[in-house]
């Protein structure tokens, strides 16, 4: 981050973010006022917005804090009814009572993550230069950027170590990048179903939905915030086509088949015969609700642009040298979008700077979705590593007044 | 679990508690082929050491790490060359050396991460062993060698003169041998005698880069 000048005011070629006004619940706080952000592009950003939401007690030596990293399309709440569809929070069988994320024991934080649509600075919000949405004018967001505003939040809650930084997917590689770059603020790491580089499939995958959103005619360059109808069936087909990469093919073969939805025969049409299309719709349909199309195209282009070996001179190893860290990685059998191997290639490069690592590969037919689901030898492998890594750090037996 | 309240013993692994028993408090320990983390755990909560493991078998790296141990899955062939030089003080491979193809480049690597290696294996000169094979014509199967040949993992049959022997050939010091009879009594030796080969049913031994005091008295037609 670089210093800017003493007087306040951030510099003339700082990009500006004006606040959106939500009723969203949870926390906002605007950053980098008088120290704007630099980004990996170059550019820099401040004032910007960053919503958050907590779960728990922060303790007194607010030592017992756990940052969650949300996913691609995951948001800040992880641990209740989702304020636009009203569904659970996407961990929210991992976060409470008697789960592995225990409320009496630890304080939760989660970030939406910058270029993100639930209250953070994004793309949807308004450039006060011009007084119109960025759209496309929004700087390119990097998984290093996300992370580096999440710090100016940790910061700001006066926490000088989280005890842990984990998430799956999206989130693993901020993990991973928090591990990477400051270290001395983690105690321990899980990154989940993850990867220290986005892999070319996946630079693909991500590609095709990009390309999805683009064709829509009401994409319009980006400016349809102002039309009537935005590039909804778009952002829907690219939400249909990253979903596949979700699951596994048994998974959809044992919840699906080739079982037909409220027919008794094929139509000899293109209506949704078959239940998985009649599932990919609703899919595809629910999440425009809540998501905005240009939003999809930064976040995934962050993911993309991943490539923790690529920063140190190509040894992943040279981003966790002498690291104090306690990593736990785990992945899932039948994840084909970030495969065990990925895994196992962190374990690699950790056991290299001989780090403390453990590393677990679940048995699931769920696919990469799976650290969203109910997997109980999952939760009992999260659950035992916390607390083993709590008692290290003096959390055990302390639950936290309420 | 109540991890204070349990004895400082680990519960009926004889050969474990010996192996625990050579490693200095607070040290930093790998254990290779740590199983479901026994070992590991009773040194981390008894020794405060700094313990690593890895482990084969999935079940065993998940009830591993479900105790809170660092535990990964892996080969102990094919991944100590990611670690690095002197990473340990102590690297652990316990009763697996019997199934391991290049023994001679694992135990060059264990000397390589760790200043001091801790091997433990079933000896094939143990009398009954020895008796099967005289009395019976087939292949010794043992409590410690519990596999028909044709489906066991053990692809080395060895006694503890042959690793003396070995070790002695690869310029490897030996610091300390405990031989385990079948009644799991442990018996600290100085050396490798006749006797010793005839009665130990497993051993362990504590070995260093250079050579050292310990040796093989050579009994004759044992070489």
């Amino acid at each position: 981050m670089s210093v800017v000048s003493n007087t306040g005011a951030p510099t003339s070629d700082s990009i500006a973010v004006e606040p959106a006004v939500t009723d969203l619940p949870g926390h906002t706080i605007v950053l980098g006022e008088t120290e704007p952000l630099e980004l990996a592009s170059g550019q820099r950003l401040g004032p910007f917005t960053v919503a958050y939401q907590t779960y728990g007690t922060l303790n007194a030596d607010k030592s017992n804090a756990i940052l969650l990293c949300h996913a691609l399309t995951g948001d800040q709440y992880a641990a209740e009814a989702h304020p636009i569809t009203g569904k659970p929070g996407w961990w929210d069988t991992i976060i409470g009572a008697g789960r592995p994320i225990d409320l009496d024991r630890y304080f939760v934080i989660c970030i939406n993550v910058l270029g993100g649509c639930m209250g953070t600075a994004g793309p949807k919000d308004i450039n006060p230069k011009t007084g119109q949405r960025f759209g496309l004018d929004f700087p390119i967001i990097t998984i290093t950027d996300m992370v580096a505003a999440q710090k100016m939040v940790i910061d700001h809650l006066g926490i000088d170590k989280l005890f842990c930084v984990t998430g799956g997917s999206m989130g693993a590689m901020q993990v991973l990048e928090w591990a990477a770059r400051y270290p001395e603020r983690v105690f321990c790491a899980i990154p989940i179903a993850g990867a220290a580089r986005h892999s070319a499939q996946n630079i693909a995958f991500h590609e095709v939905g990009r390309q999805a959103i683009m064709a829509d005619p009401n994409w319009n360059g980006g400016n349809y915030y102002e039309q009537a109808e935005s590039p909804h069936r778009g952002l829907a087909v690219a939400r249909m086509a990253a979903h596949i990469t979700y699951l596994s093919d048994s998974a959809l073969h044992r919840k699906f088949g080739r079982e037909l939805q409220d027919r008794t025969d094929v139509s000899y049409g293109f209506d949704a015969d078959f239940q998985i299309e009649s599932y990919l719709r609703h899919q595809g349909s629910t999440f425009v609700e809540r998501f905005d199309a240009n939003s999809y195209l930064f976040i995934t282009r962050a993911m993309d642009y991943f490539d923790q070996a690529a920063e140190h001179d190509g040894v992943l190893a040279n981003a966790f040298g002498d690291t104090p860290v306690r990593f736990c990685l785990i992945s899932f059998t039948s994840d084909w979008l970030f495969p065990t191997a990925e895994s196992r290639q962190i374990v690699h490069a950790l056991n290299a700077v001989a780090a403390s690592v453990s590393f677990v590969e679940i048995e699931t037919d769920a696919g990469h979705d799976a650290f969203l689901l109910d997997e109980p030898e999952f939760f009992r492998i999260l659950s035992g590593f916390l607390t083993g890594a709590a008692e290290l750090r003096g959390l055990n037996g302390d639950k936290v007044a309420p | 679990m109540n991890r204070v309240q349990s004895p400082p013993q680990i519960q009926n692994r004889i050969d474990l508690q010996r192996v625990a028993d050579m490693i200095e408090p607070g040290s930093r320990v790998l254990d290779i082929g740590c199983g479901d983390g026994a070992l590991l755990d009773y040194l981390v909560h008894f020794k405060q050491v700094d313990g690593r493991g890895i482990e084969l078998s999935q079940e065993g790296v998940n009830r591993s790490v479900s105790l809170g141990l660092a535990v990964v899955q892996g080969d102990a062939e094919t991944d100590l060359h990611n670690y690095p030089s002197d990473a340990f003080d102590y690297v652990i491979l316990s009763q697996t050396l019997q199934s391991i193809y290049d023994v001679r480049g694992t135990l060059d690597e264990l000397l390589r991460i760790g200043r001091h290696a801790i091997v433990s294996f079933p000896n094939l000169g143990y009398w009954r062993v020895r008796f099967d094979l005289l009395m019976h014509g087939r292949s010794p199967m043992s409590e410690k060698l519990p596999f028909i040949w044709c489906d066991s993992p053990n692809i080395r049959f060895f006694t503890l003169t042959d690793f003396v022997n070995l070790a002695e050939d690869m310029g490897l010091g030996i610091d300390r041998i405990v031989s385990i009879d079948h009644a799991g009594r442990a018996t600290p030796r100085n050396g490798v005698g006749l006797w010793t080969n005839w009665l130990a049913e497993e051993a362990i031994y504590l070995l260093s880069r250079g050579t050292s005091s310990a040796s093989a008295e050579a009994p004759p037609g044992e070489r």
